[in-house]
């Protein structure tokens, strides 16, 4: 399909070089294809076409004839923007177009996915769920994303230790995969950095349907100096895995969010994530000693 | 005052202003999360019946948070032109609507009733308009403002190019800017939200573009959407600073949320007339969206259209170069589909424009919303044909860093392509001189990001 493209961009290009106008060059570059004969459409070859997720949108320059194309690939790797991809008209580029509502649609399905039940037990972590009794109704009810029933606060009574220096709380939020691709690496490098700091954690959390303010229950249930939640944030384009933390001092109901310290953007092209917990411990530390997040935590 | 009705031989009782409102708005999902939303249709259309006879008197004497209780409610009031209020105090809401969209009515006439306008006015009269109410009403208003250049230009569609990378890596967002500038967008700002909100990466952050600025000579602002008391800081210790930017709420609770109050904007606002680049006089940039201060539990009952109209109210006492809502980033809690983001689009550029503001709209969605790109591409083409003073700009609408959607560089050449809208005239010029633009038209160099090559 490069090759059909850069053709077209090529013609583009010559008409709009022959002063015509540039909506006339636009819309008289396409190349007229041969009708497709009722015989031909019968074949069908088992062939499948390539992925169009395949291709590393970074590595792939659609301007035909840029002024500095070195310049262009260099700016390319250096962001995962949607940048040199050139244009029909006002418009982008067929191919260009697809793979953004491709993007789009993997996002889409990452939203509604659910984190595997297994997943809590393998990491020693004590599985809650919130007052939401199904995806749709966390979607449209935070409130309820935010509170603990009876039944599920016993088990933080039963099972957590009270009064620790920092809670770790795991929480789905909008992407279930943010939790399965970070919390392997995360999890492991923030813990170890905080013993080797002498600082004591409790036994980790994992809440299913919570929102951030599900901290604030915990911190008033539990009394730590500080919680750290890590949620899945709500995926982007090709970054269903973002992971944000929320650190509270003192968290507590009724907690304004500026007083909570954010670390977002935990993913692979982000903060990778073994980084991003020996970030957060040392972050952690320096919250301990200065007894404050957010707007007071400069 | 008169909070009862009957229609089609049922009756309806409100027991406040504040009730009537509420359930005078279109459907949301965050007035229905709030418990405030009419019970059914017909409740709804009765609240607005009964809404459409109240007086601009009676809105100003129920403000839905009272002035004892919110420094946002004083800061308003404060601000209300009293001849002018005097003038229109006995008109009903249905009289505004219908002036506002009257034949004799231009744009001096809806600019001077306007500071005799409280946000619960122009929220009313939001109301008990109709989606295509909203775009005739608000293209009927210019307003225009001066930090560099000048926004708000009849005839001109901008846009502020947000080159946001999701490390604030210097050579990544020059990427994205370079890109921006060669489909002739930045015209309204050059604006990064920065994931590092430290001082020192601000500074970094603002240098950057500004050295940029400097060497391509672009007519335009820069702007790092940092918290405002890092942009203080920033300001403070000499950082090339154009615009201050805030996130703001239609209360003083919901403002708290967001770490400010009136004294830290005020305080802002000095230092950037004192210390700040720009020409000015407008060097404030504020971004808004209905629900904010329903997530901060700070919405006193009131529904979300009156809070964001309180918004721009708050916006207006800082005499702002930008105002954004961000319509659809949200989430479906507050506007649950396409058809929700659509109205509210509709109603807080309408809102912002009668308010006396330079309205751009952040026409977006977030992966968790029912809506895609062809729905804000839609909602664009409504609010080109409103009169919006400007987009966003994003390569292919795909904000890699806060992870949602919004209008392309191509979507903003295309927009002014279908309405013949021109860039800002200075920013025109320049695109000119560099080859990027001709008579309003891309030329065949634009699109090329290498042209800024030296």
């Amino acid at each position: 399909m490069g090759v059909d493209t850069n053709i077209r961009l090529i013609v583009e290009q010559v008409l709009a070089e022959m002063n015509q106008t540039a909506k006339g060059a636009v819309d008289g570059s396409v190349i007229p294809r041969q009708p497709v004969t009722s015989e031909e459409q019968a074949e069908f070859t088992d062939d499948y076409l390539d992925d169009l997720a395949g291709i590393d949108l970074q590595r792939y320059l659609q301007v035909p004839k840029p002024v500095n194309a070195e310049l262009y690939k260099d700016m390319k790797l250096a962001t995962p923007s949607r940048i040199g991809v050139w244009r029909t008209g006002v418009r982008p580029l067929t191919d260009t177009l697809l793979r953004f509502r491709a993007d789009h649609a993997m996002a889409q399905d990452s939203v509604l996915g659910e984190v595997p039940e297994k997943f809590a037990a393998q990491y020693n972590m004590v599985p809650v769920v919130t007052k939401c009794s199904s995806k749709d109704e966390y979607l449209t009810r935070p409130d309820l994303g935010r509170l603990l029933d009876a039944e599920n606060i016993e088990i933080l009574r039963k099972q957590c230790e009270k009064g620790v220096k920092v809670q770790v709380v795991v929480a789905d939020g909008l992407s279930s995969k943010a939790v399965e691709a970070n919390i392997p690496n995360l999890l492991p490098a923030m813990i170890q950095g905080l013993n080797s700091m002498g600082i004591a954690v409790g036994t980790t959390i994992f809440v299913k349907y919570a929102r951030v303010g599900i901290m604030d229950v915990i911190g008033e249930e539990l009394k730590p100096e500080v919680v750290i939640i890590l949620l899945g944030e709500r995926p982007g384009l090709g970054t269903g895995e973002s992971m944000s933390a929320y650190i509270g001092y003192n968290a507590r109901r009724g907690m304004l969010e500026s007083e909570r310290t954010v670390v977002s953007n935990i993913h692979k092209g982000g903060l990778p994530s073994a980084e991003a917990g020996a970030h957060l411990a040392d972050l952690l530390k320096r919250i301990l000693d200065a007894k404050a997040t957010g707007v007071n935590f400069k | 005052m008169k909070l009862k009705t009957r229609l089609m031989g049922q009756s309806f009782s409100f027991k406040s202003v504040k009730e009537v409102l509420a359930k005078a708005n279109e459907i949301k999902s965050g007035d229905i999360l709030a418990g405030i939303a009419a019970e059914n249709a017909a409740e709804r259309i009765a609240a607005k019946y009964v809404l459409s006879q109240l007086t601009l008197e009676d809105l100003r004497n129920n403000p839905v948070v009272p002035l004892e209780a919110d420094e946002v409610s004083r800061i308003i009031d404060n601000d209300v032109n009293e001849p002018v209020y005097r003038s229109i105090k006995n008109w009903s809401v249905a009289e505004l609507r219908q002036y506002i969209l009257g034949a004799n009515t231009v744009h001096d006439d809806l600019h001077r009733i306007s500071r005799g306008l409280t946000p619960e006015m122009v929220a009313a009269a939001a109301k008990l308009m109709s989606n295509l109410d909203l775009v005739v009403g608000a293209r009927k208003i210019r307003n225009i403002a001066h930090c560099n250049t000048t926004v708000g230009v009849p005839g001109c569609l901008a846009a502020r190019l947000q080159p946001n990378h999701p490390t604030d890596g210097v050579d990544g967002i020059l990427a994205s800017v370079r890109e921006g500038l060669a489909y002739g967008v930045g015209d309204a700002v050059i604006g990064l939200n920065p994931v590092d909100d430290t001082l020192p990466a601000v500074i970094r952050s603002l240098e950057t573009l500004y050295q940029f600025v400097q060497e391509w000579e672009i007519p335009t602002q820069i702007c790092v959407l940092a918290h405002i008391t890092t942009q203080l800081r920033a300001v403070q210790k000499g950082a090339p600073v154009d615009l201050l930017f805030q996130s703001i709420a239609g209360t003083e609770a919901g403002n708290k949320a967001f770490g400010i109050d009136s004294q830290i904007l005020d305080e802002a606002y000095a230092a950037g007339l004192k210390e700040g680049r720009a020409t000015g006089p407008n060097i404030m940039y504020f971004e808004t969206g209905q629900g904010s201060e329903l997530s901060a539990e700070a919405h006193h009952n009131a529904d979300q259209v009156t809070l964001e109209a309180r918004c721009y109210g708050l916006a207006r006492h800082y005499k702002p170069f930008l105002v954004n809502t961000v319509v659809g980033f949200i989430g479906p809690e507050y506007l649950y589909d396409t058809r929700q983001v659509t109205r509210a689009g509709l109603e807080d550029h309408f809102m912002g424009k009668l308010t006396g503001l330079p309205m751009g709209v952040d026409a977006c969605y977030t992966n968790h919303m029912k809506a895609d790109q062809n729905d804000i591409e839609n909602l664009a083409v409504l609010l080109t044909a409103a009169g919006c003073t400007y987009f966003m700009g994003i390569p292919m609408g795909d904000d890699v860093m806060l992870n949602y959607q919004t209008t392309s560089y191509h979507d903003i050449s295309a927009l002014r392509e279908v309405y013949d809208r021109r860039p800002l005239p200075e920013f025109e010029n320049w695109a000119e001189r560099m080859g990027i633009m001709r008579d309003g038209k891309l030329t065949p160099k634009a699109g090329d990001a290498t042209i800024f090559t030296k």
